[in-house]
C-alpha cells in the first residue's frame, strides 16, 4: 500500500471539490474494496477523503411515492429496511446474496456501484491487464475465464461487474444522485452509469473527476413479484456466476437484469416483451450478441436456464 | 519402548480418561483469543521488525537485473535480503524448490526477496519498490500434455507400479467391464493462518516462533540449509493454525526471517500474505487416472488395474493415486501405477492423506460405475470384494508426506499380510441402517422435491495406519501434577487433549492436573503430525515415558511395579499407599522414553476403514449441487477422544466436500501458476454448504497397531468422501462426472428441463 | 479469440515513487477548486493519529495512515487474539464487533474507526470468565484449530443480534415476517467465516444451544 494522507470531510460538496483538486486522490466510505486494492497496490491513491461524516446515510421516501437512498446507507441497513423488504423486495434479496454479514455491514450504496471487477489478472499487478494498466493487454482471454462476461465484451477486456446490489437497481430503474466539484447536481439513470469496456476499459462508469454520489433514489414501487436468483458454485459468501433480477407481473410481463455476465449490470428492455414466451425466448434477445470462451461458455445455457427457473417461481 | 509383539491388557484399558468425550483442554485459551500463534508472539523477545517477501513475477527463468534502490531507500527500511547476499544456502531434505530463488525461478511467487522495515506498513509498501527484470524460460504446465512422459517413481515406498497374476489376459476376459478415465484437480490447502515466522539471533543461535507440525523436520532442514549445527536452532511452535499438510516442511516464511533477522540483526517477524501462499507453498497435485475393473456376474472382481498420473517439479514425488488399490478390494489379477510428470508449476506435496484422498475420488466412482453394470447395490458390491488379506504386492508402509520415514527395504514376512483389523463390511451395514440406505432408487434421477433432484451415494474410506518413533518426558512435582514435555504439535488434531489424557489414565491422577507442553524441539522428538501418524505415535510415546515415571514411583515406594496400582493420586498395593506427591518430594520424579515400533506393520497391514454416505440436492435448472445429510461410518482401532475424534472426521468429511465441489487451483498455462490464488478465487466450503454431520466409530482396539490400540483417524474421515459426493450426484440426475470438482457446468447441459 | 503474447509486457515492477503527504488546504474558491494539486512526491508516510475505544479501554495512538484497525489492535494494542488470515475481507478471522456490529478489520482503517466502540475477542470474555458462546464452543468442540475461532464467536454473537434486530439474511422465507431463530438462518449468516478444520457443524451446534433454539 503506497502511502497516503487522509482528511475526513463534511459537507458533499467539499468531499467533491477536494476530489477533483487533489490528483489522485479517493474517497472512502467502506473500504471493503479499496483497500483490499490498496494492498495489492492495484490502487494507489495519494489521498483518501472519508466521507463517512457527509450525513448521506438516510433512507427516506420521495414525494412522488419512491424511495431516497443515502450514498452512505450500509448494504444491511438497506436490506433489512421496512419499505425495501416490502416494496422493493428485489433489492433487499440482491443484497443479501452479496458478501458476508461482515461486509455488509461495512459496505455503503454508492461503494457496492462502483465496486471493481473480480477478475484474478486485475488483481494480479505480475499479469496484464488493460483496466488497470492500460495498453498491457488482457490476460483473462485465452486464460482462466470461467467468471467473466460474456455480452458487451471487447477485446480489451471481459471483465464484469461484480455486484449484486446494482442489478437489482437496474431491474428497479435506479437513479443515481451526485453532487459535482463546481456545486451541481445531476441525476443518472443507472442504466448510464455504468461503462462497457471497449476500448477503455479503465473507465468503468460515468461519473466525473470529484462528482460524488449522493444518493440513489427508486421511482414508486411496480408491485409484481420480487426474485433474485444468484447462482454460484459455494452456496453463500462467492460472486454470481450468473445472477436473475426480475420483477414478474401477474399477467406474465416484467422486467429482468443479469449479474454476472458482463461488465455492468445486464438488462435489456426488448427482451423482457418475450417474458409471456419465456425464457428461452427472452435469454436469446439477452445475450443476442454473447461472445464466449471455453472456460465460461456455460453461462449462456446457465443463463436460459436460471431465467426458467425464475418464471417458474414466479408462476407458483 | 520396543513395540515389537502386540499388546496385552495394560493401563490404558481402564478407559476411566482415555476413550471419554472430555473436551480440549486448550479451549478455554483457543476461545478466548490467547492461545499465542506465532505471529502473535509480541511477548517472546524485544524489539520485532517487520518482514516482507516478495514474490518472483514469472513461473520460470531467470533474473537478470534487480535493483534495490528505491525500496532501500524507503523510510523504515532496515535491509533486504535477496539471494544476491543472502548467502549460501542449500536446500533442505523436505524441500523439492529452493525456499529463496534467484537468479533461477523455479515457480511463480517463489520467494526473491525479504524487506525489512520497523513497520509492517513499510516493509509492505518497499517490497513494492523492488524493481526485477526477468527472462522467461519455457515450462511445462499441462499434466494432460506432460502426462506421457511420466515415470513410476519409487523413492517414496509408496509409487512405482505393481502386478499380480495376469491383469491384461483378465481383464479381456471379464465379462463385464469398465475402462475410466477420472481426473481430480489441484488443491490448496488453505489453512486459515498463514505461514508465520518470528527468527531471532543470539550470536549463533536461532530460535524460531512459527507455525510448524514437525518440529524435528523444520530443525533439521533450517539448520541444512543454513549450514549450521542442529543443535543452533531451536524451533518453538506450540499452536498451529491449520496444516493439512502445508506445514510439515521447512517453508520460506521460517528461512526469510531467520536471513532477514540475521542481516537486521534484530529479530524479525514473517507471515505469508493470503496472495502468495497458493503459489509460494506446496499443494496437492492434480491427478489423472486410469482404472479398469473386470468381473463376473456373480459381482466377483477378476481383475482391477489403476493408473495415475500426476506432476511436480523435478526431483518431487507422486500423488501415487493407485497406491490404496494394492489393498482395498479382492481380485486375483490387477496391477497398479503412479506416474509423476515435470510440471513446473509450484511444488506438490503432500495434503491431508495424500494418495488416498485423489485415489479414492477415482476408484470409488468406478466401483460405482461398476455396480451399476452388474444390477448390483453398491454396498453389496463392495462388501462381495472384501479381502481380509493384502492381494497386492506388498504396500510399503508409508506416504509421500513420510519420505524421510522410509523403512528399511527389507522382505516383508509375508507377501500378502494380513489387515491387523479390517472392518470395512462393517461399516457399511452399520451405516446403512443408520443412513436410511434402503431408501435409495437404483434408478438415477427419480427423487424429486420441486426443483430439486434428491440422490444418495456411497463409498468406501481407506487409509493406511502408519506408526513412527516418538518420544516424551514428564515429570511428577510435590504437588502431584504432571507435566508431558515432547515436541509433538497440536494442528487442531487434539494433542494436547489426547496426550493429557494419557498420562491421566496412566498415573491414575485427574485431567486437571496433567499440564501438557508442546511443539518445542528442547523436547524430546517425537512423531510429529502428519499421515494422521500423530495421535496413535504421540501417545504411545507419552505411555513409554509414565511405563518409565511408573516403575520410578513404585521403586520410591518401594513397591513391585507388577501388582501395584496407580489411582486418585495415589500409588496403592496392597494394603499400602502413598499419594504421588508426597513420593515426588521436593526433587519430583523424571522419566522419558521413546516408544519405537518393530516388524508387526510388516507381518500385519495396519489400515483405517470407513463408509461415507451422502445425500445431495441438486438443482434441476441450475445444476447447483447441496449436501443435505453426510453420515461417516469409521473403523481406525481405539477412540481416544470420542469428541475430538469427530471434529477430526467431520473436518475432513468438510474437505471431502471442498474437493468434490470447488475446490480448484487453475493454471494458467501461458504463464504457468495458480490463477486464482486467494480465498475468494479458491472456493472452500463455509457454514452454508454443510449439514449436521454425523459420525459413527465402530467398536474396535487394536492391540497390533500400539500399546495404545489406537489408530490414525484425521485423514480417513475424507478419503473417499469426494466419490460419495460425485456418486450421490450421479444417483441424484443420472449425469457422471469423472473430472473434479463436479461444478455445475458439468452437469447442466446434460440435466433437461422444460424451458419455456 | 486472440491469445495474449506474453513476450508484449515486460515484467518491470512499478518504480513510480510513491505519492504521500499533500497539504491538504481548506476549501477554497472555485477558481482554485479547478487547479489541480499533484500530489507531492515525497514517500515519507503519513502519520494520524487516533483514539480507539477497545474493550471499553481509550487508547490515543499514533500511527500511519494505512494501519488497519486489524493491525492497530494487533500490532500496537497487542490484542492479538483477532487474527490475520488473509487480509482481504476473504475469511473472517478478523471479525470484531464495532458499535454492535460485526466488521471485518482488515479491510477499515484505523484511523476510520476514531470514536466508535470496538469490541475484540478479549472483551467478550477470558479463560476464567467465559462469554457463553466460548463455553458453548468449547461444550461442542466447535473449533479445531482454533485460529478462526475469535471471528467465528464474534461473529457467531453479532449473528444472534442481528437476528433480534429483525435484519433479514439471503434464507429468510418471507421478508415481510419476523425471523426465525434456525440452523438454517445461522448457517447462511455465518457463511463469512471460514474454518478450513471444519468444525461448521460443531459451531452450529454452539450456537444453537446459545440462541436457545433445538436444531
Amino acid at each position: 500500500m503506497k502511502a497516503f494522507t487522509y482528511e475526513r470531510v463534511n459537507l458533499p460538496v467539499d468531499a467533491a471539490v477536494k476530489a477533483a483538486r487533489i490528483s489522485n486522490s479517493k474517497f472512502i466510505a467502506g473500504g471493503t474494496n479499496l483497500l483490499d486494492l490498496m494492498k495489492l497496490q492495484v490502487e494507489t491513491p495519494g489521498h483518501l477523503i472519508d466521507i463517512n461524516d457527509l450525513g448521506l446515510d438516510k433512507i427516506e421516501p420521495t414525494t412522488d411515492g419512491g424511495l431516497r437512498i443515502g450514498a452512505l446507507v450500509r448494504n444491511t441497513d438497506l436490506a433489512a429496511h421496512d419499505i425495501v423488504r416490502r416494496k422493493y423486495g428485489v433489492l433487499s434479496r440482491a443484497l443479501l446474496a452479496g458478501a458476508s454479514g461482515q461486509l455488509r455491514n461495512q459496505a455503503t450504496t454508492a461503494g457496492n456501484l462502483l465496486q471493481r471487477t473480480r477478475c484474478p489478472y486485475f488483481y494480479d499487478t505480475n499479469l496484464p491487464c488493460n483496466k488497470r494498466e492500460p495498453g498491457t493487454g488482457c490476460a483473462a482471454l485465452g486464460g482462466y475465464s470461467r467468471n467473466h462476461a460474456i455480452v458487451g465484451v471487447s477485446d480489451q477486456c471481459i471483465a464484469t461487474h461484480p455486484s449484486d446490489m446494482a442489478v437489482a437497481m437496474r431491474v428497479l430503474d435506479a437513479t443515481i444522485e451526485t453532487v459535482r466539484s463546481n456545486g451541481s447536481t445531476r441525476s443518472i439513470p443507472i442504466a448510464e452509469l455504468h461503462r462497457l469496456p471497449g476500448n477503455t476499459p479503465q473507465i468503468e462508469h460515468t461519473l466525473e473527476k470529484g462528482e460524488l454520489i449522493t444518493a440513489v433514489t427508486l421511482p414508486p414501487p411496480v408491485g409484481g413479484i420480487h426474485i433474485y436468483r444468484k447462482v454460484r458454485d459455494r452456496a453463500s459468501y462467492a460472486f454470481a456466476l450468473v445472477s436473475v433480477a426480475a420483477i414478474i407481473q401477474r399477467d406474465g410481463s416484467g422486467r429482468v437484469a443479469l449479474g454476472g455476465v458482463a461488465h455492468k449490470p445486464w438488462r435489456v428492455e426488448e427482451a423482457e416483451r418475450a417474458l409471456p414466451k419465456g425464457a428461452k425466448a427472452v435469454s436469446a434477445k439477452l445475450l443476442a450478441n454473447a461472445r464466449t470462451t471455453h472456460d465460461n461458455a456455460f453461462k449462456v445455457s446457465l443463463v436460459e436456464r436460471t431465467l426458467a427457473s425464475v418464471i417458474n417461481e414466479a408462476k407458483a | 519402548m520396543k513395540f515389537d509383539t502386540p499388546a496385552t491388557n495394560n493401563p490404558i484399558d481402564q478407559l476411566k480418561v482415555v476413550g471419554q468425550p472430555v473436551s480440549r483442554i486448550d479451549g478455554p485459551l483457543k476461545t478466548t483469543g490467547t492461545a499465542p500463534y506465532a505471529y502473535d508472539r509480541n511477548d517472546v523477545i524485544a524489539n520485532q521488525a517487520y518482514g516482507y517477501i516478495l514474490g518472483s513475477s514469472i513461473a520460470k527463468g531467470h533474473i537478470t537485473s534487480l535493483n534495490l534502490s528505491a525500496a532501500k531507500a524507503y523510510p523504515g527500511v532496515i535491509t533486504i535480503v535477496t539471494y544476491q547476499n543472502a548467502g549460501k544456502l542449500a536446500k533442505g531434505k523436505f524441500n523439492t524448490a529452493l525456499l529463496l530463488g534467484g537468479p533461477e525461478i523455479q515457480h511463480y511467487h517463489q520467494a526473491i526477496a525479504i524487506v525489512v522495515a520497523e513497520t509492517f506498513e513499510q516493509a509492505r509498501a518497499a517490497a513494492h519498490l523492488i524493481q526485477v527484470k526477468y527472462e522467461r524460460s519455457k515450462g511445462y504446465y499441462d499434466l494432460e500434455k506432460e502426462k506421457p512422459k511420466g515415470v513410476p517413481t519409487d523413492d517414496t515406498g509408496t509409487a512405482g507400479e505393481s502386478a499380480v497374476g495376469n491383469f491384461d489376459a483378465a481383464f479381456a476376459s471379464s465379462s463385464l467391464k469398465l475402462d475410466a478415465t477420472y481426473s481430480t484437480s489441484h488443491e490448496s490447502h488453505s489453512m486459515m493462518e498463514p505461514h508465520a515466522t518470528i527468527a531471532a539471533w543470539d550470536g549463533g543461535q536461532l530460535t524460531l516462533w512459527t507455525s510448524n507440525q514437525m518440529i524435528d523436520w523444520a530443525v533439521g532442514d533450517m539448520a541444512k540449509t543454513l549450514g549450521i549445527a542442529k543443535e543452533k536452532v531451536r524451533v518453538i511452535s506450540p499452536y498451529i493454525g491449520g496444516g493439512f499438510g502445508a506445514k510439515l516442511f521447512l517453508r520460506s516464511d521460517a528461512l526469510m526471517a531467520a536471513l532477514a533477522a540475521r542481516a537486521a540483526q534484530r529479530p524479525v517477524k514473517v507471515s505469508l500474505q493470503r496472495a502468495l501462499i497458493p503459489n509460494n507453498t506446496t499443494h496437492r497435485s492434480a491427478t489423472i487416472q486410469r482404472i479398469r475393473i473386470g468381473a463376473n456376474k456373480d459381482g466377483l472382481i477378476t481383475a482391477i488395474g489403476h493408473e495415475s498420473w500426476s506432476g511436480n517439479l523435478p526431483e518431487g514425488g507422486p500423488e501415487a493415486g493407485a497406491f490404496q488399490t494394492r489393498s482395498l478390494y479382492a481380485g486375483a489379477n490387477r496391477m497398479t501405477s503412479n506416474r509423476v510428470s515435470r510440471l513446473d508449476l509450484p511444488e506438490a506435496n503432500a495434503m491431508r492423506a495424500p494418495n488416498e484422498a485423489s485415489g479414492l475420488a477415482a476408484l470409488e466412482i468406478a466401483m460405482d460405475e461398476m455396480a451399476e453394470k452388474l444390477g448390483m447395490d453398491p454396498i453389496e458390491f463392495r462388501i462381495r470384494n472384501d479381502t481380509q488379506t493384502v492381494p497386492d504386492s506388498p504396500a510399503k508402509p508409508s506416504s509421500t508426506d513420510s519420505q524421510s520415514k522410509k523403512t528399511e527395504e527389507k522382505e516383508p514376512p509375508n507377501p500378502h499380510p494380513p489387515f491387523s483389523l479390517r472392518q470395512l463390511v462393517k461399516c457399511f451395514q452399520t451405516g446403512a441402517k443408520q443412513f436410511g440406505w434402503s431408501k435409495r432408487k437404483a434408478k438415477p434421477g427419480v427423487l424429486r422435491e420441486g426443483r430439486w433432484l434428491i440422490g444418495l451415494g456411497v463409498a468406501s474410506a481407506y487409509r493406511d495406519n502408519i506408526v513412527t518413533k516418538s518420544a516424551a518426558r514428564i515429570r511428577l512435582d510435590r504437588r502431584g501434577y504432571l507435566t508431558v514435555e515432547t515436541d509433538m504439535t497440536d494442528i487442531g488434531t487434539g494433542s494436547y487433549t489426547i496426550i493429557a489424557q494419557t498420562a491421566a489414565e496412566m498415573m491414575g491422577v485427574p485431567l486437571a492436573k496433567v499440564n501438557v507442553r508442546l511443539g518445542d524441539s528442547n523436547f524430546p522428538v517425537s512423531s510429529g503430525s502428519g499421515g494422521q501418524w500423530g495421535g496413535n505415535s504421540s501417545t504411545s510415546g507419552v505411555y513409554a515415558a509414565c511405563v518409565k515415571l511408573r516403575e520410578a514411583i513404585a521403586q520410591k515406594a518401594n513397591f513391585n511395579i507388577e501388582s501395584a496400582v496407580f489411582a486418585d493420586e495415589k500409588i496403592l498395593h496392597g494394603s499400602k499407599s502413598f499419594t504421588l506427591a508426597e513420593l515426588a518430594g521436593s526433587q519430583g520424579i523424571n522419566a522419558e522414553d521413546t516408544i519405537e515400533f518393530g516388524d508387526l506393520d510388516k507381518k500385519y497391514q495396519q489400515s483405517t476403514f470407513g463408509a461415507h454416505f451422502v445425500e445431495v440436492a441438486v438443482d434441476a435448472y441450475t445444476g447447483e449441487t447441496r449436501i443435505r445429510r453426510m453420515l461417516a461410518v469409521c473403523a481406525a482401532g481405539r477412540i481416544l477422544n470420542p469428541k475430538t475424534a469427530r471434529s477430526q472426521v467431520i473436518g475432513a468429511m468438510t474437505m471431502g466436500v471442498g474437493a468434490a465441489l470447488m475446490e480448484s487451483l487453475e493454471v494458467d498455462q501461458r504463464y504457468g501458476y495458480f490463477v486464482n490464488h486467494d480465498l475468494a478465487g479458491y472456493e472452500v466450503p463455509v457454514h452454508a454448504d454443510i449439514p449436521h454431520q454425523e459420525v459413527i466409530f465402530l467398536e474396535e482396539t487394536d492391540p497390533i497397531s500400539s500399546p495404545m490400540k489406537a489408530k490414525g483417524v484425521g485423514e480417513l474421515g475424507i478419503c473417499g468422501v469426494a466419490a460419495a459426493v460425485s456418486n450421490a450426484i450421479y444417483n441424484a440426475t443420472g449425469v457422471r462426472v469423472r473430472d473434479y470438482p463436479v461444478t455445475l457446468d458439468k452437469l447442466i447441459g446434460k440435466i433437461s428441463i422444460k424451458v419455456g | 479469440m486472440a491469445e495474449f503474447d506474453p513476450n508484449r509486457r515486460k515484467f518491470i515492477r512499478n518504480t513510480a515513487a510513491s505519492s504521500g503527504a499533500i497539504a491538504v488546504a481548506k476549501i477554497a474558491t472555485e477558481a482554485e477548486a479547478r487547479s489541480v494539486i499533484q500530489p507531492s512526491q515525497t514517500t515519507e508516510p503519513s502519520k494520524v493519529n487516533v483514539l480507539l475505544k477497545v474493550n471499553g479501554s481509550e487508547h490515543q495512538l499514533l500511527v500511519d495512515s494505512r494501519t488497519t484497525l486489524l493491525d492497530a489492535l494487533r500490532e500496537r494494542l497487542h490484542l492479538t487474539g483477532t487474527k490475520k488470515g488473509c487480509d482481504q475481507g476473504q475469511c473472517g478471522a478478523c471479525t470484531v464487533i464495532v458499535d454492535g456490529r460485526r466488521i471485518a478489520s482488515c479491510l477499515t482503517l484505523a484511523v476510520m474507526q476514531e470514536g466508535h466502540d470496538i469490541t475484540t475477542i478479549e472483551g467478550l470474555g477470558t479463560p476464567n470468565n467465559l462469554h457463553p458462546m466460548q463455553a458453548a464452543f468449547i461444550k461442542h468442540d466447535g473449533y479445531q484449530c482454533g485460529f478462526c475461532t475469535p471471528g467465528q464467536i464474534c461473529s457467531a454473537v453479532a449473528m444472534l443480534d442481528e437476528i433480534k434486530a429483525g435484519i433479514p439474511s439471503h434464507v429468510t422465507e418471507d421478508l415481510t415476517h419476523p425471523i426465525e431463530m434456525s440452523t438454517i438462518e445461522f448457517r447462511e449468516r455465518m457463511s463469512g467465516n471460514l474454518c478450513r478444520c471444519g468444525a461448521y457443524s460443531n459451531i452450529q451446534e454452539a450456537i444453537t444451544e446459545v440462541a436457545g433454539v433445538s436444531r
